[in-house]
């Protein structure tokens, strides 16, 4: 019996390392044919789903170069075999049609997408979250400072999709009017991420500055320090890695929402030339467009989401077991 | 100048807070003006097909329950094995995928959740989505468990070897009954949080217009049906909308409550 | 002569309703060491930490009676208790200093820890800056084993490096009045017998009350001590008198090792 329970707690913690091995090994060999066709240069080819005539073929010969120059040597033995067969099927479409087209996938604008949105919620959320951190850790009573804790916690627990839903019917409209531009933006899919991670920034946030010994801080007051002294000089530095810990572990959660984002971005894949502009990031691309992808446009879709899980897994290891480790 | 640098910059912080207090507060007005006007008790008794929300909300539990009686037990088999029979370079190693695994995109796991199972079988089924669910409630519940076992004293795990009992017999009538509270408000918080999931079910469940138990089938989801309700362009759909999100938000936050609830009243 | 006089002095901290001091009357004098023991919960540390309201940083605290401070420009005596704007608090917190248990080095370099009490109090000449610091320093018996990494951080100095290094930092700003929180209790004797040291020589320039669980040391650097049990003041005297000849009979069962 003892063995049987040993193993059996083994095995389910085993598990846990089968299943991130297993996303990473699925993605990626959903991926493959994405990754085969188009290399590292799907991050910064900025066209998606576009046709390309076939004929013209100085393109294609640049494409099929980079493929094998990235690849190693098994794999591009692959690539060639792939490259055969398409272009057999292509030579089949050229009896047909005469203009063989092929479509082309980069992820530029999403990726960029994620990234802007997620920087606009950082900017925006960053000080008011450091203001409430600090409101709750220093200048409220306790049990002011303990009722907005609680309510701030529960903010953090109401589902994403409702800040989408408000941010497109209530505060898009208002942000439209003031910047100008469409109501789906950059602008205002950045603010609305920024207001879903402002509860969860605030509140890990306050438990790192929440670390500083009390003690430190009355030794500072017994010298003669004012309150923002002591925040500034013993709270801020003694917090300061577990403090950007928290931010970066809320970057990592704004860069993979997807609800948020969703009913505010624009989806549409479009290089943004304005704050104000519509565009989309990985997540939304992925929600809107799964149901209808096949072939290379659905092993696109898991090419992107390939790069978006392996940048929120080093954006987390960073926060987690850098700075939230050292700040133990 | 130094008490007015002070003042002023206590002034901000406090501005601050009322700022983002403020957003929270519109939202959740919102969120009970919208959801309330739209609610009305037919809503539970109705399908989505008729107007009403019991198909989606009696889905959306179902889904979440058969996660958590896969998540559940994995994940506390799981903590367990971290803290209690694990030794060194492994169990750290699986502790701290396992954060990495919490903190992962929730869109990720549902692509992962498509490849493995959706294509496949050739199709969505409620099946993909609870285990989708699953996946993203494992590791809430594996940081609770080993959270809460290492508050339990050294002496208590001691004093029941020393009487003799054999050690998975103290891990459970012991350890676990002391860190048994703690464990059951990590599990709600966990299911607070999946039950308000929607990204992984996009493309696993799906949702559905109609009452199913058939979960080898597209699963009636109310995460999803909000998500196209809202897009719909009839401001009756979007009503329906409001009245469900303000459902789902009352379902996690009572979740949410009753699990502080017990931590506070066992202190 | 006093420099401080405690009067009827009553304190509950917040949530409370059982008073942790009790109408205590006690003075400390100008240029002595004294020495407050009792058993724990006496309320030696509350009396200790009312001295420069460092209370007052959680509110809801009730006290009553006087706390009064000899203002050395008008040979006056005030009620620190009346103090209520920012700016008389952070006067107070500069005449009266505090050390506390565990040594509390800033998560700064020596020098700028040293220097932290001197900027704030708006100080901002580098010579001057320099030159107190080099003081302070030396007077707390540091000087030499730090002077050549000043700007290294101080959380890499020695538990009993840290609090001499804290007690330079308090000296630096030239307080009247230094509050020791039982300062040794955390560190090694030989720690424990430096700083003893530097306290009987601080003597000269402050007045200074320490709370101590240690009747050895009470005994060996105080001038003066008052014996406190259950939030009263049982006695108080000259420290020989107390521990050689005490009135009272908790007293003697207290310094024989009968209780506590």
């Amino acid at each position: 019996m003892e063995k049987i329970f040993q193993k059996l707690s083994l095995t389910s913690a085993t598990l846990v390392f089968v299943l991130l091995i297993g996303i990473f090994l699925t993605l990626y060999s959903a991926a493959k044919p994405a990754i085969d066709e188009f290399g590292f240069d799907f991050i910064t080819n900025p066209d998606w789903n576009k046709e390309v005539v076939l004929e013209n073929l100085d393109d294609e010969a640049i494409i099929d170069e980079d493929d094998v120059a990235i690849a190693d040597e098994d794999d591009a033995e692959i690539a060639d075999e792939d490259d055969v067969i398409l272009d057999e099927d292509e030579m089949l479409l050229d009896d047909e049609d005469e203009t063989a087209t092929k479509t082309i996938y980069g992820g530029l604008v999403p990726i960029v997408g994620t990234l802007l949105t997620t920087l606009i919620a950082l900017a925006f959320a960053l000080p008011i979250a450091m203001g409430i951190a600090v409101f709750l850790a220093e200048i409220a009573p306790k049990n002011i400072s303990y009722v907005v804790g609680i309510a701030i916690e529960l903010l953090a627990a109401i589902p994403s999709i409702i800040f989408g839903m408000w941010g497109l019917y209530y505060f898009a409209p208002i942000i439209s009017d003031l910047f100008g531009g469409y109501q789906v933006s950059l602008l205002t899919a950045g603010l609305v991420l920024g207001v879903m991670i402002l509860p969860f920034m605030a509140a890990i946030t306050r438990d790192s500055m929440n670390t500083t010994p009390a003690v430190l801080k009355e030794s500072a007051y017994a010298l003669g320090a004012t309150k923002f002294e002591v925040i500034k000089d013993i709270i801020f530095p003694y917090s300061k890695v577990g403090i950007i810990g928290s931010i970066i572990l809320a970057l990592g959660r704004a860069l993979g929402e997807t609800m948020a984002v969703a009913f505010l971005i624009g989806s549409v894949f479009v290089l943004p030339q304005k704050i104000t502009d519509p565009t989309i990031s990985i997540p939304v691309a992925m929600a809107n467009n799964f149901g209808e992808a096949s072939g290379l446009g659905e092993s696109a879709l898991f090419y992107l989401a390939l790069i978006l899980f392996i940048i929120s897994f080093a954006v987390i290891s960073l926060a987690k077991f850098y700075f939230l480790k050292k700040a133990k | 100048m130094r008490l007015l640098v002070n003042k002023i910059f206590l002034a901000l912080s406090i501005l601050s807070a009322l700022i983002g207090l403020a957003f929270l507060g519109w939202i959740l007005a919102t969120l009970f003006l919208k959801g309330l006007s739209s609610f009305h008790f037919s809503l539970f008794l109705d399908d989505l097909v008729d107007g009403g929300l019991r198909n989606l909300i009696v889905g959306q539990m179902i889904l979440a329950g058969i996660a958590s009686l896969i998540g559940i037990p994995l994940g506390m088999t799981a903590g367990i094995y971290i803290q209690e029979y694990g030794q060194g370079r492994y169990a750290s190693l699986i502790r701290d995928l396992s954060d990495i695994m919490m903190s992962a995109p929730s869109i990720v796991i549902g692509a992962f959740v498509y490849a493995l199972i959706v294509v496949p079988t050739g199709g969505t089924s409620g099946w993909a989505g609870a285990v989708a669910l699953a996946i993203m409630m494992i590791p809430v519940v594996i940081n609770t468990t080993d959270s809460m076992l290492s508050l339990v004293p050294r002496e208590l795990r001691e004093a029941g070897i020393a009487l003799g009992a054999s050690k998975y017999k103290v891990i459970i009538d012991i350890v676990i009954k002391a860190a048994k509270v703690g464990i059951m408000t990590g599990i709600l918080l966990a299911f607070a949080r999946i039950i308000g999931e929607t990204a992984p079910l996009l493309f696993t469940s799906e949702t559905s217009n109609y009452f199913s138990l058939n979960l080898s089938e597209s699963f009636p989801s109310l995460t999803v049906s909000i998500y196209d309700l809202a897009n719909e362009p009839e401001e009756s759909s979007r009503d329906l909308a409001w009245a469900a999100s303000f459902i789902l938000t009352v379902m996690v936050l009572i979740i949410n409550l009753t699990g502080r609830f017990i931590t506070r009243n066992k202190k | 002569m006093s420099v401080m006089k405690i009067k009827k002095f009553s304190f509950t901290y917040a949530g409370v309703d059982h008073p942790s001091l009790k109408s205590i009357t006690l003075p400390i004098e100008k240029n002595k060491i004294t020495a407050l023991i009792g058993p724990s919960g006496c309320g030696k540390s509350t009396l200790l930490r009312s001295m420069n309201r460092i209370h007052d940083l959680y509110p809801g605290n009730k006290y009553d009676g006087k706390i009064e401070l000899l203002n050395e420009e008008t040979g006056k005596f005030e009620n620190i208790l009346e103090i209520k704007k920012e700016n008389e608090f952070i006067k107070l917190r500069q005449k009266v200093g505090m050390i506390f248990q565990k040594p509390t080095p800033f998560p700064m370099s020596i020098f700028d820890n040293v220097a932290y009490g001197l900027r704030i109090a708006g100080i901002k000449n580098k010579t001057e800056l320099k030159d107190r610091v080099e003081t302070a320093l030396k007077g707390s018996a540091l000087w030499k084993e730090v002077h050549d990494r000043l700007d290294k951080s101080a959380m890499g100095l020695s538990g009993g490096q840290q609090q001499r290094l804290c007690i330079a930092r308090a000296v630096a700003v030239k307080p009247e009045v230094l509050l020791f929180d039982e300062p040794t209790s955390a560190l090694d004797p030989i720690s424990t017998g430096a700083i003893e040291e530097l306290i009987v020589e601080l003597k000269n320039d402050v007045s200074i009350a320490i709370v101590t669980h240690n009747m050895q040391q009470a005994s060996r650097i105080s001038d003066y001590t008052a014996f406190m049990y259950l939030g009263d003041l049982i006695e108080y005297d000259k420290t020989e008198n107390i521990f050689l000849n005490p009135k009272e009979k908790q007293t003697e069962d207290y310094i024989t090792g009968r209780f506590g």
